[in-house]
């Protein structure tokens, strides 16, 4: 990295304009663990998280094994009257297809398998690259992917809709949870936790930018990149 | 508290709304795209408020066919019995489970309802740029944006009791027509709510600022 890039640099870093309100703010130096809110509206504009994408590389890493442990596992057995069944989650897909409900059965396959998938896999991926920064730009095509899918991905809703079906069906067969169910437990536990230790502004400095003319024209500071100097 | 506030929409800067990088485009009308991750820049959301019109009202007439036709029916040896989300609460209810059928009741009526509510309000108060209580309208579109993806949870409630309970001739369970207008209750109000621009509710009292055309 040359001289004379750091002209915009405090621009680029510290200022922003709050996503919910467009207010401009100035972000504080923010001590470990601490959250920056927008003083007009509320909304959570930055935090800090020590290690973030370490962590959440680690968290992602154990979800990617236990999904595939959820989905391949049956998530319950059903007996009654000298008869089994169980169900695996794409089982359940499955089924619904094959009564007639195609559009149904391809929204809770998007919002059980697909979406959630795509944010494990995608995030791998994000995190692999931005290890060694600057990350390539298509990293940011898969954050932007990230962010668009998030609300999509429902395995905790999942869950909570299986406990509700086990129960209905308790009183008319014996049903047993099995372990794509408890995979399913962890599973939500561990996107919960790779959603809270993530923090996407870490990750976004530490890749290429689409326009490279304008990224040196916005003099990126190498502060920007942690590994060289600090900030 | 507000009249005053420095806005990026005054100064001529647009920030990104996946990356959050804040640029000066040359026409802050016609800002193009972002340089760092390549997202088109907005300054507000093209026709934010009659797209989420739109799309609640779409949801609002799903609504109806979502609570009026079946969206379960069980066969039996000696009987058909048809479900729809109202009565299989109730009939959660009945059979003990009133902590579970409290959570079914609020994810697929209350909340569904609510939102179309709250996103309702929302939009009325932009359009007459009110300016009371914007703080309770920017907290209450978080908590619509948060809670909407839980309203599925009846449709994954109907996905795994139809697959587990396929014992022919004795008793098997088939989903219902209702079932896909209430998906799309959901689904249409979870769009509706990314599409909403929260910024309108801060910038509704100053007339230049209210730039909303495509």
């Amino acid at each position: 990295m040359q001289a004379g890039r750091k002209r915009m640099s405090s621009l680029i870093e510290k200022i922003i304009a709050c996503p919910d309100c467009d207010l401009l703010q100035h972000i504080p130096a923010l001590p470990p663990g601490g959250r920056a809110r927008c003083p007009r509206c509320g909304c959570t504009t930055a935090s800090s998280k020590p290690g973030s994408l370490d962590r959440t590389l680690a968290l992602t890493v154990a979800a990617a094994v236990v999904f595939v442990i959820a989905n391949v596992e049956p998530l319950m057995g059903l007996s009654a009257v000298g008869r089994q069944s169980s169900t695996t989650i794409l089982g359940g897909v499955l089924e619904m297809w094959m009564q007639g409900h195609e559009i149904t059965a391809m929204l809770v396959a998007f919002c059980i398998i697909v979406a959630p998938a795509v944010h494990i896999t995608f995030m791998l991926s994000v995190l692999l690259a931005v290890r060694q920064p600057p990350a390539p730009s298509w990293a940011g095509t898969l954050m932007r992917v990230l962010a668009f899918n998030q609300p999509w991905a429902m395995v905790e809703v999942m869950l909570l809709g299986i406990l509700v079906a086990l129960v209905k069906i308790a009183d008319l067969a014996t049903v047993s949870p099995g372990i794509g169910m408890f995979a399913a437990g962890v599973l939500i536990s561990l996107i919960a936790a790779m959603t809270v230790s993530f923090n996407a502004h870490e990750a976004w400095i530490r890749i290429r930018w689409a326009d490279e003319e304008m990224m040196r024209s916005a003099a990126v500071p190498d502060s920007l990149y942690p590994g060289r100097t600090g900030p | 508290m507000s009249t005053g506030a420095m806005t990026g929409i005054k100064l001529g800067l647009v920030s990104c709304e996946d990356c959050g990088l804040l640029t000066r485009p040359a026409d802050v009308h016609e800002p193009g795209y972002c340089p760092r991750c390549g997202e088109e820049l907005v300054l507000r959301r093209h026709n934010a408020i009659q797209r989420t019109w739109a799309l609640i009202i779409a949801a609002a007439v799903c609504y109806i066919p979502a609570n009026l036709m079946p969206v379960m029916i069980t066969n039996t040896v000696t009987s058909v019995e048809v479900d729809t989300i109202i009565s299989g609460t109730v009939l959660l209810y009945m059979t003990g489970s009133w902590h579970l059928a409290l959570i079914v009741l609020i994810a697929s009526v209350m909340i569904p309802l609510a939102k179309l509510a709250a996103l309702a309000y929302l939009l009325v108060a932009v359009q007459r740029r009110s300016s009371g209580d914007r703080y309770d309208r920017a907290r209450l579109y978080r908590l619509v944006k948060f809670v909407g993806r839980w309203s599925m949870l009846d449709v994954f409630v109907i996905t795994f009791t139809v697959a587990l309970i396929q014992l022919k001739p004795l008793m098997s369970i088939k989903p219902g027509a209702g079932v896909l207008f209430f998906a799309a209750v959901v689904v249409l109000t979870m769009i509706a709510a990314e599409t909403f621009d929260p910024r309108l509710i801060w910038d509704s009292n100053s007339k230049e600022d209210k730039n909303d055309g495509p």
